[in-house]
């Protein structure tokens, strides 16, 4: 019994996160067709907005809300940046500027800050555990599954309910009509960058917390996970992406939990392997996305 | 109320509209015929900003939306239902329409008033407001692209072939509600290749062949002095 429940608890909370990273992902993607690739690097702008305020006296909770105004900022200014002045151009333009536009924030915090990892202040709350049915878990584990639960319900009711919610699920199946109905589409793009940005964000403090410290490159290994988990969900699906998060997360503790030690440092390989299967089964991903698209 | 003058659109270096101008009068209803290839879809979607003109001017009630965007043509009071029918299939009925009032969000009452009047025009979409609009028939979507565009409430309306791949009855009443909206005082730019049911609505038409005007007038002049199936079968 305390494993099973050990069991759900590990694949809901890295579950929570793998989605809340892929949701961030698939957000931009579902609008541009286009990847963000310094998505990473909001998660780093979180972690190092923790690292630099930490001597500042300021509550915890105050440290947190500025790493994810920065990250919102960062995301618009990705848009700014590294996506509008190419976005009517070609595909491969945007990826470059994207690319190269990631570099750069990850050089700056290597030349401006330090490329040793730097600690990030955590409140005590985050390195607690707690006992659940006899299975004891870190209390962060639950905190994570509840900002998941929390996150995805507000991103739905945003997505459902609100006109500029509406809007971007819109623009997301045909930009060109949307925009034909008045629909500003900087507002729109910029929008889904801050959206984004919330999200990395949030997630930057949640995976941060995980590990404790941060480092330039901290934000590849969330990429990755995004990325994957939005090709498994469906890239131009919202549902998609969560789904893709938790299954990600599922085959992940899946493996932890039954590979043994000697084959466990190539539990990617095999995670991957699973991900090629579940490719050849549904190449558009699991969910498919709305029914037509395209780019401005 | 909507003056084209020596418009131009290219794709590349090919020349789909060739500086052709026209007008529409206040509450007129102007039907641009031609086939295939004619360049009558480029000359709308340049109009309504979807595609950049390479010459010329659109000027609507005196100002000039040339190089206007989408959005700004829409907040200048003109409306596109485009003819690939482009409704939002995973957004409902209810919510696709109330994207078409998006430059009204903030005049709730107005819309909610606007809607009333759109939902005793178009019945069915009130039956099927919270259906997803992918699931909607052709007519019954075409009917919803047409009452979105009515939610901006627009001064000039863009009808790019209202009665593409619809069965007779459903024709038939597509201009039925045309008629209706042009009585009602709506000035209409209307895209056809139904010639008969299009000059039977119209005011005034204009015939493209190979992205110019060649022929201009009321629907009898039209008939009368021009050979319509030369125009449409390339002869």
């Amino acid at each position: 019994m305390a494993f099973a429940i050990q069991f759900v608890i590990d694949v809901l909370s890295l579950g929570g996160a793998y989605a809340l990273m892929a949701l961030g992902l698939v957000i931009i993607y579902g609008i541009l067709r286009l990847v963000n690739f310094a998505y990473g690097e909001l998660i780093m702008v979180a972690g190092y907005t923790m690292f630099l305020t930490s001597g500042s006296g300021l509550p915890w909770i105050i440290m947190a809300v500025l790493a994810v105004v920065m990250a919102i900022v960062f995301g618009i200014i990705t848009d700014y940046a590294a996506f509008r002045p190419v976005r009517a151009k070609s595909v491969t333009a945007v990826l470059i500027t994207s690319f190269a536009f990631s570099n750069l924030l990850q050089n700056a915090a290597l030349l401006f800050i330090s490329p040793r990892p730097r600690n990030v202040p955590l409140p005590e709350i985050f390195s607690e555990t707690v006992s659940i049915g006899g299975a004891i878990t870190p209390v962060r584990n639950l905190i994570t599954i509840a900002a998941s639960i929390v996150l995805l319900a507000a991103v739905a009711f945003l997505m459902r309910k609100t006109t500029l919610g509406i809007a971007m699920r819109a623009a997301a199946t045909n930009f060109t009509m949307a925009r034909m109905l008045g629909v500003p589409a900087n507002l729109i793009i910029s929008s889904a960058f801050a959206l984004s940005g919330f999200l990395a964000g949030v997630v930057g403090i949640l995976w941060i917390g995980r590990i404790g410290t941060v480092v330039p490159g901290v934000g590849m290994e969330p990429l990755l996970i995004a990325f994957i988990a939005t090709v498994i969900g469906g890239m131009r699906s919202l549902p998609g992406a969560v789904v893709g998060g938790f299954l990600l997360a599922l085959i992940d503790t899946t493996l932890n939990y039954s590979l043994s030690q000697d084959l466990l440092k190539f539990r990617d390989a095999f995670t991957f392997s699973l991900v090629i299967v579940i490719l050849l089964w549904r190449p558009e991903g699991l969910i498919k996305g709305p029914a037509s698209g395209q780019r401005t | 109320m909507l003056d084209v003058s020596d418009l131009s659109v290219s794709y590349g270096t090919i020349r789909a509209v060739r500086g052709i101008s026209f007008t529409l009068g206040k509450g007129e209803l102007v039907s641009l015929l031609g086939a295939n290839g004619a360049g009558k879809s480029s000359t709308l979607k340049c109009i309504a900003g979807a595609l950049k003109a390479s010459g010329g001017s659109i000027t609507l009630g005196g100002k000039d939306i040339t190089s206007a965007s989408p959005e700004q043509v829409v907040r200048a009071g003109l409306a596109t239902v485009p003819e690939t029918r482009d409704v939002f299939p995973d957004l409902t009925v209810a919510e696709n329409l109330m994207l078409g009032a998006y430059i009204h969000r903030r005049d709730q009452a107005g819309n909610r008033q606007n809607l009333e009047r759109l939902h005793t025009l178009f019945p069915r979409l009130a039956e099927r407001s919270h259906q997803p609009a992918g699931t909607l028939s052709g007519g019954e979507q075409q009917m919803l692209v047409i009452a979105r565009a009515l939610m901006s409430r627009p001064t000039v309306l863009l009808l790019d072939e209202p009665s593409l791949g619809l069965a007779p009855a459903i024709v038939e009443r597509i201009f039925e509600m045309i008629e209706t909206l042009k009585k009602s005082g709506l000035t209409i730019l209307l895209v056809e290749q139904n010639v008969n049911q299009a000059l039977a609505v119209a005011d005034r038409a204009y015939v493209m062949r190979l992205g110019t005007v060649v022929t201009s007038g009321t629907p009898d002049e039209i008939r009368a002095t021009s050979d319509l199936s030369a125009h449409y079968l390339g002869g």
